[in-house]
């Protein structure tokens, strides 16, 4: 290269430089993301673990992102090398747990949400000296599994309270929104609303078509005036929820299930009014910090019991505390 | 071309006897071939775990997953068509004999030949229905698509209550069966699943039939084109309507292996997207889309080289977000690969 070229390079790269830092946005943007978020506290100097964390997660969903930043946290506290996979396929999600038992790695985090598909390869697991722990789902199966420990919901009971909630707040009509036709705990979740609350109806949606949920939601809230509470079973289909009550002209107010950063901003400007938390950064957190404490130091978190992590409401009273955190991707 | 100018031929090229490096490169397969070849040392540099012997029986197992149905739908695009339904045909499968044996509580063997029944039907009316309207495969069996997707969860829902079969492994056969679809054994130190030795069974019978048949290149004659094989007297809508029935039994199968692997359980929302990795299996392994150009053996290689991609980079412990990208790209790789390898083959 010759000089002028070079120096051309230079200068180039300079003006990009100012121009970059010139146009530094004063409120958001990923340098606050990251300057506000993660819990930074110390390393253990415990030796190097490896443990897999496995769970049902179709690609590109912000429920898993949130639960792996957990793990992510956990793991970076604990020295351990954490290797995340998933596959919402249940023969798929079997024989990815066989490969973390071929890995031969010291810890295997698992979701059991297709339990009669996966459970045999966890016992296989266990039975090879690998401890494991159950999150999410499963809260009916881990026992048996051999699991050490379980964080999650109990998704029946965390419809029953919403339930709950959803008579206090004076509710006639409720709309449940199903995003996965044949997912177990979505079903769970309306059924334990139905248990404590009654008029309920599902509706089916296709929880990866946003434009398609919309028509559908907008369409049924036409159809049926009487409606007049729309409860979403994650924080995108309750924001489209949103839009498609205000495309209807519908007075209907929007409940959700889980958390997210715009989720968080809804509740605060009353678009939304409550969110049943079930905190999946500890579940992620928690799941693997079991593996460290029971190698390190033969601990059960739960002694036995499942670890209920959730449901916590989060609301208009309490938005305020939560908020920053969502910001930051951890809540 | 370059030139038009060529050598003469010594004697007549008709009869001359091609080397065996000309007639292997000439196979469809070959491409693929290559393609796993270049990603089985990538992984065995890349992820220690996988050079790990042991570890081959898991790799296998995922491959088997989807080669066993890359089978008679690689036969299938060969013969010019291709089924949309074929990923939820096998939860429909499973279901089937799940629901039947448990409803009336029989023997397990009962609902299984049931479903066998099934998977044949629907694959004899997506022909039936094709070679009566002559409409494209693909809108017959999307429509077909729908259908399975829509029964699998409502049927489900209207006999056990919830979205998942009850669970039929306490009843009378399940032993058996489970023995014969879904049980594995030992293999100095390798866990062998049952379904990988079904599956080389089923390509090894598969190859023969396509190559050493009549009903091999019927298959070939119908998928090069249609009008002149029906012109020479081949049964254009039997090889047809065949061809589908063969991707029922093999859902089936596949089906039957979901059943027993899963306790006796089924989720009824299984097995949609599933289409399009068989698919990929066997346009991966050089089977041409528009049919009349392929092969069995190739299918198994494209579903191989699925597996060992999709848990390489598992073993690997890469962040499975590239997954799909990785995927993505090495599947234009292999396409191009086999193009180029065709041509060069036909050029001589």
């Amino acid at each position: 290269m010759v000089r002028w070229q070079k120096k051309a390079v230079a200068a180039v790269a300079a003006v990009a430089l100012a121009a970059a830092l010139a146009a530094c946005s004063s409120s958001g943007g990923k340098q606050k993301e990251q300057s506000s978020g993660g819990s930074g506290s110390g390393v253990a100097n415990t030796p190097r673990m490896k443990v897999a964390l496995i769970t049902h997660s179709g690609p590109g969903d912000t429920f898993w992102d949130i639960v792996r930043r957990g793990a992510d946290a956990a793991a970076k506290k604990d020295n351990i090398d954490l290797q995340y996979s998933a596959d919402p396929d249940g023969a798929a999600q079997a024989n990815l747990v066989q490969t973390a038992i071929d890995s031969k790695v010291d810890g295997i985090a698992v979701t059991l949400n297709k339990p009669d598909a996966v459970i045999p390869n966890v016992k296989k697991a266990i039975a090879a000296g690998i401890p494991v722990t159950v999150l999410n789902g499963g809260l009916d199966q881990w026992k048996s599994s051999g699991a050490i420990g379980y964080f999650g919901q109990d998704e029946r009971i965390a419809g029953q309270a919403t339930g709950e909630k959803l008579k206090e707040l004076g509710a006639k009509k409720v709309l449940c929104v199903i995003h996965e036709q044949g997912n177990v705990s979505l079903e769970a979740r309306c059924q334990g609303i139905k248990d404590k609350f009654g008029n309920v109806e599902n509706v089916n949606v296709n929880g990866t078509d946003q434009p398609g949920t919309q028509a559908t939601l907008t369409s049924k809230l036409q159809q049926d005036k009487a409606v007049d509470y729309v409860v979403a079973l994650n924080a995108g289909i309750a924001l489209t929820a949103v839009q498609a009550a205000k495309d209807a002209g519908s007075g209907a107010k929007i409940g959700s299930f889980d958390m997210s950063k715009e989720m968080a901003k809804a509740i605060q400007s009353g678009s939304v009014q409550f969110a049943v938390d079930q905190q999946p950064y500890l579940q992620g957190y928690l799941a693997v910090d079991a593996l460290w404490l029971y190698k390190n130091n033969g601990d059960t978190i739960g002694g036995g019991q499942a670890t209920l992590t959730g449901p916590a409401f989060i609301d208009k009273a309490n938005i305020a505390a939560v908020l920053k955190y969502a910001e930051a991707g951890t809540r | 071309m370059a030139s038009t100018i060529t050598s003469p031929a010594p004697g007549d090229d008709r009869v001359s006897a091609r080397s065996i490096g000309a007639r292997l490169l000439s196979r469809p397969e070959i491409g693929s071939l290559v393609g796993a070849a270049v990603i089985l040392v990538f992984f065995l540099i890349a992820a220690p775990p996988f050079r790990d012997v042991n570890n081959t029986g898991t790799i296998l197992y995922q491959a088997a997953l989807i080669g066993v149905m890359a089978v008679p739908v690689s036969l299938l695009m060969i013969g010019g068509e291709f089924d949309l339904s074929a990923g939820v045909a096998v939860t429909t499968s499973g279901l089937t004999a799940g629901i039947f044996a448990y409803q009336f509580s029989l023997n397990v063997w009962v609902g299984v030949l049931v479903a066998l029944v099934l998977s044949l039907a629907i694959g004899a009316f997506n022909g039936w229905l094709l070679m009566r309207t002559g409409l494209p495969s693909f809108l017959v069996s999307l429509g077909t698509f729908f259908i399975l997707q829509g029964l699998n969860i409502a049927v489900t829902r209207l006999t056990s209550g919830a979205v998942a079969s009850n669970s039929i492994s306490d009843m009378d056969g399940f032993g058996a069966a489970h023995a014969v679809f879904a049980s594995e054994f030992k293999l100095g130190g390798v866990t062998i699943k049952i379904i990988i030795v079904w599956w080389i069974v089923f390509v090894a019978i598969a190859a023969w039939v396509l190559l050493k048949t009549q009903i091999g290149n019927w298959i070939f004659a119908v998928g090069g084109d249609a009008a002149a094989a029906r012109a020479v007297g081949v049964p254009v809508k039997k090889v047809k309507i065949g061809l589908f029935m063969a991707v029922g039994f093999f859902a089936w199968f596949t089906g039957m292996q979901l059943l027993f692997v899963q306790n006796g359980v089924v989720q009824s929302g299984e097995g949609v997207g599933k289409e399009f990795l068989f698919i990929i299996a066997a346009v991966v392994g050089g089977c041409l889309l528009t049919g009349g150009y392929g092969s069995v053996v190739g299918g198994a290689v494209g579903a191989l080289i699925f597996g060992m991609v999709q848990l390489g980079v598992v073993y690997a412990g890469w962040n499975p977000d590239w997954f799909k990208a990785f995927l993505g790209a090495m599947l234009l790789l292999a396409t191009i690969v086999n193009l180029v390898v065709k041509n060069r083959a036909e050029a001589r």
